[in-house]
């Protein structure tokens, strides 16, 4: 029931992310933010399995964080990608990670890309991508909706329609959402859509 | 005595580890290297001895990063600081990875000195050639912190200290001259202790500077000309004015 989806506008890309951590019919928690700062200009979304999602996505970070220190200049996001995607592959026929992957970043020479991660290690370069069971929606109404170099209006109008259409036709939908941006100022937390807060019950 | 000194794990019979003392003096035929902490700002700084016409100067760093708030320079063989520089970096990012946190300075010196030291103690292999300088801020507390390692393994902290080449002397002047700075003031004494041993001029000199806010920041050639050339205009002030009342009498 998780649902991550993203796309690549005019100078930016943004990813979407449901932030409920359901275990079973139990809901741990509904603001768990699922999508990763990877670095300045990267943004990593994850779904799937809760346990290999935090760790994989944490050992990525902190290798390309290493990457950078040892040589001085931070890894592109094709390059982030593609060894995001190794990793995957090795441990797959061993230990296989079950997350999958939405990479978004910005790099001044090829500006905005995003990368749809499979679990089983699939890797393609997208302009628009989702994951879970959100994607038979989301990814319906980018089809009809989506064109290349949208705004960050149109982009954000775009994303909240995904939203709206998860939220109407998903049987168990995700009640909130947290979208972050990647462009050229870095990546950042651009917005929640929450349609349920918690709220401190007063006492009888 | 050449007798103990081809395996280092063998003590000579006064107590000497020769292998770790002859790592000392390879120490001592580095390059000049010079650590100030201040109280908002920790300075290092090392002599760069002429780059030949034909290299690259940007690719021979010498004060390098480990970590966002931590940094490191040293005296020695440069190729064995590889090895110990990345061995650390990875350190950094395991113990983020591992405990969530960063590492703190005296962390991070704890593990080169544990690895300096476990040279120093196995068969077959040598001494790491080097001795360090570690700055950084606490990432909780946020106090500065300047430690040195050595060969044999040990480890300290230091207000300020050098290593390498004329050492003893930069640490004689400093001293006689540390008092606690902060900001530009930390760089100019950093500065004017390198200067005691190394020809003055920027394109002699790498300094970095970290502060809490911004990390390290390595100095262009202009700015620090700029201040070489101010430290020469207070040097010659105070000559003027050690020898104008005496011309008076």
């Amino acid at each position: 029931m998780e649902c991550v989806f993203g796309l690549v506008g005019d100078g930016f890309a943004i990813v979407a992310a449901d932030t409920s951590a359901v275990h079973s019919i139990l809901v741990h928690k509904s603001n768990e933010d699922k999508i990763m700062v990877l670095d300045s200009h990267k943004l990593v979304a994850a779904s799937g399995e809760p346990g290999d999602r935090v760790q994989f996505t944490e050992y990525i970070q902190k290798n390309v964080a290493l990457y950078q220190f040892r040589n001085g200049i931070p890894l592109t996001t094709p390059a982030a990608a593609n060894f995001t995607r190794g990793e995957l592959a090795t441990a797959l026929r061993k230990n296989p990670y079950f997350v999958n992957i939405l990479m978004a970043g910005y790099d001044k020479e090829i500006g905005p890309s995003l990368y749809f991660i499979d679990y089983i290690a699939t890797l393609h370069k997208v302009d628009k991508g989702a994951f879970g069971y959100g994607s038979y929606f989301s990814l319906s109404i980018m089809d009809r909706h989506y064109h290349s170099g949208m705004s960050l209006e149109e982009a954000i109008g775009l994303v909240d329609k995904c939203i709206m259409e998860i939220r109407s036709r998903l049987v168990v939908a995700p009640p909130n959402f947290v979208i972050k941006i990647v462009d050229k100022d870095g990546a950042r937390e651009y917005a929640w859509r929450e349609s349920l807060k918690d709220v401190s019950v007063t006492s009888a | 005595m050449a007798r103990y000194d081809r395996a280092i794990t063998v003590f000579s019979p006064d107590g000497h580890l020769f292998q770790v003392e002859y790592a000392l003096e390879a120490v001592r035929k580095g390059n000049a290297a010079v650590g100030v902490r201040g109280t908002d700002t920790i300075v290092l700084g090392v002599e760069k001895k002429s780059t030949a016409k034909l290299q690259d100067s940007r690719s021979v760093r010498k004060i390098v990063s480990l970590d966002q708030h931590i940094a490191l320079a040293c005296a020695g063989l440069k190729a064995d600081a590889r090895v110990l520089i990345n061995r650390a970096r990875i350190e950094c990012q395991s113990h983020r990875l591992t405990v969530e946190d960063p590492v703190t300075v005296e962390y991070i010196t704890r593990y080169i000195a544990g690895l300096q030291q476990k040279y120093t103690q196995s068969g077959g292999v040598r001494p790491f050639g080097l001795s360090t300088l570690i700055i950084g801020f606490d990432p909780y507390t946020g106090a500065p912190s300047l430690y040195q390692t050595d060969p044999s393994g040990t480890f300290s902290a230091w207000k300020a200290n050098a290593t390498g080449r004329n050492s003893n002397s930069i640490r004689e002047f400093l001293e006689k001259n540390y008092k606690d700075t902060s900001g530009q003031e930390t760089v100019k004494l950093a500065i004017r202790a390198l200067l005691e041993v190394v020809e003055s001029g920027g394109k002699n000199i790498e300094i970095a500077v970290m502060t809490r806010e911004h990390g390290l920041r390595q100095l262009e050639e202009a700015e620090i000309d700029a201040i070489v050339a101010e430290i020469e205009a207070e040097k010659a002030a105070a000559e003027a004015a050690k020898k104008a009342p005496l011309k008076e009498t």
